[in-house]
Parts: structure tokens; sequence; C-alpha cells
């Protein structure tokens, strides 16, 4: 396998407590640290991986978002990715518009194997992945958390909801990765410093000649209802007498 | 007026709870005309329960043996074949749904909208971002089919006692061979399931081992209650995935929820905000499960939970 190809979604990190803005209209991102999903850094390990074991020679990064989303990518590189692609677009853009958009680059720079998070943990969509295998024509093996590459196929475990399937899919695919997969690498400083002189290619989004998807508008955002804090109760007696009371013991 | 079809999760030959909850949530269409369509390989006792939930208008069936078996890229050619007709197609938002719905828009050239909570109208909608932590009203563009997976946390069941047409359907599409299942590891226990259960007891990593574990079953057993765990618990090796109950494992609403040594990550509280009654049992005062239970035990587990096992009748 020569290729793998891993998104790289820009979000608000994942140990920020977000919170709605007061007039509704988002959420507020303003000064918010900002990180790699937590799931597409899954995926960005599980390539580098696959990549040392010899089981592919390049590992490209790729992000749709904005200019700043090249820190992210930075950060792909200094984990060991060799060259980074960002299609800038100063909007969000859509999940079937992403995939397009990844199919595009596929189609130009050959590639045998996509990686990438099985949600993002700002929209939570978990649609990306899909989309592309669906355009592509190509199996998808989704929320895994074990591949075994094995010449042009791969045996991947997937957690669903009645346990672990393993299904065996064969190259080029689309995998998106969940939690258990593996424990992403920490970035050292001298990766750092040599990630700074690899190749991240900058793309307009409207560079690319993809149909444009209808989009689904956001147009209102409320926090959620909150639970009220219950009562504390000193001990088990108290706690059984709590459970009587409301008829659940 | 909409015309809906409801995409049918089961395991080959019982039908998902999920879909009594996706039939609801069409049904709060107004006016809406509700059909269910089976992909399976033996599709008679699947559709029969499928019939007998309210609301249904019609049930069609697709039987092939290539549908033995889910697998996103041979079910969604289907279902794309035969929805031309529908408004809206919308599958559950379990594991099975995430996998195929958006295959389905994709084909159609559509974005989908995922964990749908709450219908405002045909094409408005709510869903929760970033881990329940905001909600979204969603509109999809007026003039194409609406995709959806429902948040089924959020929906009662539909009644049975129906009795819906049920019908085949012939789709003339070629289905690729390119993925193939293997096997299917599962943890059956005969424990109440976790996403359908009225009472759910739950530990964290405070248990500290697979072993202690067998403290939350016989609390669980002594109510009649299904178990999940933390991802904390699950990621430690103490049980199986499919019992996580959080963002990225089940989102889960019964009666009764407790939570035991588990402090109260975010992302493990957007998986329980619809429960009815959350009970924390945690040896740490600060733990953040306290903020949200609506009844607190600050107590060591090893000496509460035996204790409150013994109390219980």
């Amino acid at each position: 396998m020569e290729k793998i190809l891993v998104g790289l979604k820009r979000v608000v990190d994942y140990n920020v407590r977000v919170r709605v803005k007061n007039d509704g209209s988002g959420i507020e991102t303003d000064g918010v640290k900002m990180s790699i999903n937590p799931f597409d850094e899954i995926a960005l390990e599980e390539a580098l991986r696959i990549k040392e074991r010899g089981e592919a020679s390049e590992v490209i990064v790729i992000s749709v978002g904005p200019s700043e989303a090249q820190q992210q990518l930075r950060t792909g590189l200094a984990m060991g990715a060799d060259r980074a692609i960002l299609v800038e677009s100063a909007t969000p853009v859509d999940p079937l518009s992403v995939a397009r958009i990844f199919k595009t680059i596929i189609d130009r720079d050959g590639i045998d194997l996509v990686l990438l998070g099985k949600q993002a943990i700002d929209n939570d969509n978990s649609q990306t992945a899909q989309m592309l295998a669906a355009i592509w024509g190509r199996p998808q093996a989704t929320f895994a958390s074990q591949i075994d590459m094995q010449g042009d196929k791969a045996r991947v475990t997937r957690e669903v909801d009645v346990g672990l399937e393993v299904i065996e899919i064969d190259l080029p695919a689309v995998i998106s990765v969940d939690l258990r997969l593996n424990e992403p690498r920490y970035v050292k400083l001298p990766d750092i410093m040599k990630a700074k002189k690899k190749p991240l290619d900058q793309v307009a989004l409207d560079e690319f000649d993809i149909e444009s998807a209808p989009a689904i508008k956001e147009l209102t955002f409320e926090p959620p209802a909150e639970r009220e804090r219950g009562v504390m109760v000193n001990d088990v007696a108290g706690l059984v007498a709590a459970l009587k009371d409301k008829g659940l013991a | 007026m909409s015309k809906v079809l409801v995409v049918a999760e089961h395991d080959g030959s019982v039908l998902n709870p999920s879909v009594a909850k996706v039939v609801a949530c069409a049904a709060s269409i107004d006016s809406a005309e509700i059909e269910v369509v089976v992909l399976a390989s033996n599709v008679g006792a699947i559709a029969q329960e499928a019939a007998q939930l309210e609301h249904v208008s019609r049930v069609l069936t697709i039987e092939r043996p290539e549908n033995d078996y889910a697998i996103a890229a041979v079910l969604a050619p289907q279902i794309v074949a035969m929805c031309s007709d529908y408004t809206h197609v919308f599958g559950p938002s379990s594991t099975y749904g995430k996998d195929v719905m958006p295959q389905v828009a994709a084909l159609l050239g559509v974005n989908q909208v995922s964990d749908i909570m709450a219908v405002i109208d045909s094409h408005t909608f709510k869903r929760p971002v970033y881990a329940g932590s905001g909600l979204a009203t969603v509109e999809t563009p007026a003039d194409s089919i609406v995709i959806g997976t429902v948040r089924i946390a959020s929906y009662s069941s539909v009644a049975e006692g129906n009795s819906a047409s049920i019908e085949s359907v012939d789709v003339a599409v070629e289905l690729p061979t390119h993925t193939r299942f293997i096997e299917l590891k599962s943890g059956a226990s005969d424990r109440p399931d976790l996403q359908t259960s009225a009472k759910v007891v739950a530990g964290g990593r405070a248990l500290g081992s697979e072993d202690n574990f067998e403290l939350i079953y016989k609390l669980a057993d002594k109510l009649g209650a299904a178990v999940g765990a933390s991802r904390a618990a699950v990621d430690a090796g103490y049980v199986p995935n499919e019992v996580q109950v959080g963002q990225t494992g089940k989102i889960i609403a019964p009666d009764l929820y407790i939570a035991i040594g588990i402090s109260g990550a975010i992302q493990h509280l957007t998986g329980i905000k619809d429960a009815g009654t959350i009970v924390a049992i945690n040896k740490d005062e600060e733990a953040p499960i306290f903020e949200v239970a609506d009844i607190g035990l600050v107590a060591d587990l090893f000496n509460a939970v035996p204790e409150l096992t013994e109390a219980l009748d």
C-alpha cells in the first residue's frame, strides 16, 4: 500500500467547557483553545503505525477549514505525517462537501486508505467517512477499534451497539476510528522544528470544482435544560428512603 | 404532506426496539404517512413485528441473501432505489443507523440531520451539538428529501396492536461484495438491555477491577436493572465496550440511573441527561456527578453498594 489520507478537523479542545452565546447565534469560540479533533488524532496515530510497520509509504494529512487550521496540520506533521493539505474556507463546510473534496484529492493523488475520526466533537455529525465511502463506491469500516492490514485487504474490528463486529474489506477503503483503537503519541520539540520544513499545500475551497450540496441551516442555538441539583443523603438508609419516596425501590 | 420511510434496524430475526421510537419521531411530523422498510435475508418475523407498530401504514420488505448481515454499502443502494416517493427517510441514531444513513444521504446528494431530538416542523429539527452542551435548531432545504437519524433516548416507543399491510419490493440494483462480515463477538447476557431498560446501574473507574464490578452486577440483579459503565471503566477493561454510556457510547433515558464511582465527565453526562432520577454514589464530594444527581451519597462504594444491595428487597 502506498498512500494513506487522514482528515484532521480543527475543533474546540476536548477539555473546554463550551457554552452557547447569549444571543443564541452559535457556540462561544472566541479565545477558546482549539485542537485536532481527538478522534482524528487517533486516525493519524494509526496511519503512522501502519507506515512504521512498513505497510504504507506516505501519510498525508488534510483539513478543510479556516487558515488557522494550519496549526493543527503542523501538529499532524510533527506527529509524523509526510505532507499536509489545507483546503481553506472561512465559513464552515458541510459533511457532503468535505467528502467530495476528499474524493477529489483521492482521484488526484491516488489514495489507498482514508482514515477519519468517527465523529467531530463539535457538530457530532458522524457523517463524513460514510459519505466518502458512498460516493467513492468503496468499502467502509466505521467505529474501528482494531485494524489489521492484510495486503490488499484489511480486517477491522468495529465497536457496535451489541459488541464487537469483525469485517473484512478490500482496499482502497475508508475507515472511521473509535477511541480504543490506540493512544496517540506526544509530539516532541525536535519534531515540531522538523515539521516546519515539511510541505503544507494551501488551496482555496473555490478552486475545487465540486457540486455544492444543499446545506442544512443552523437557525438558533440554546443551552440544554439544566438538571437541578438534588438532595444529598447521609447514609444508605437515607438513600433507600429517598428511592422509596420516589417509588423506585 | 410528508411521507416518511423508516429503515428498520434488526438483528436478523428480531426487530430492534429503536424502530418503535423512530416511528414515534416520524409521527410527530404533522399528518405524516409512515412506512417501514425491512431489509433482511429472511424478513418474515421482523416485518410482522414492524406491522404491529402504531402509525405505520405499510411495511415494505426487501428479501435478499445479501441482506443477511447489515453492511452499509449493501443496504444503502437498495434504500436509495426505493425511496424516491418519500419526503423523509429516518433511521435510528444507533451504530446501525449511523453506519448506513449517511451513505443514503450522500448517494441522494444531500446532507443528513443527525440525532434528531425534536421535530419543529417537517423541515425543522432540534439536535444536540458539542456533546449536548448546545441544542441547535436546524432547517433542511425545502425542496430536497430529508435524511435523518433519530436520537432514540428522546422518544417513547409507539404502541403495538396495529396490523399494517406487508408488501415485498423488488429493487434491481447490483450490490458490492467488497465488504464481508466475519463475526460478531457479543457479551450477550441475560440482563436487561441497556438501551431500553427502565433501571440502569453503572460503574466507573473507582471499581478498580473486573472482579469488583461484581458489586455492580449484584445491585443490578436485585433491581432488575441493566448494567452500564463509564468510558474509564471500559478503557480499563473492567467491562466490554457495549455497556459504555456517554457521548461515544450509548445515550440512554432510564427512569432510574445509579452512578457508582463515576466522577461525571461532560461526555458521560451527555449520555444520561434524559434519565428520570439520577443517583450518585461517590467518595469525592466534589465530583461533578453530584451537580446533576437527584439523590447524592458521599460514601466509599465498597461499603455503600453491598449495604444498599442488602437493604433493597
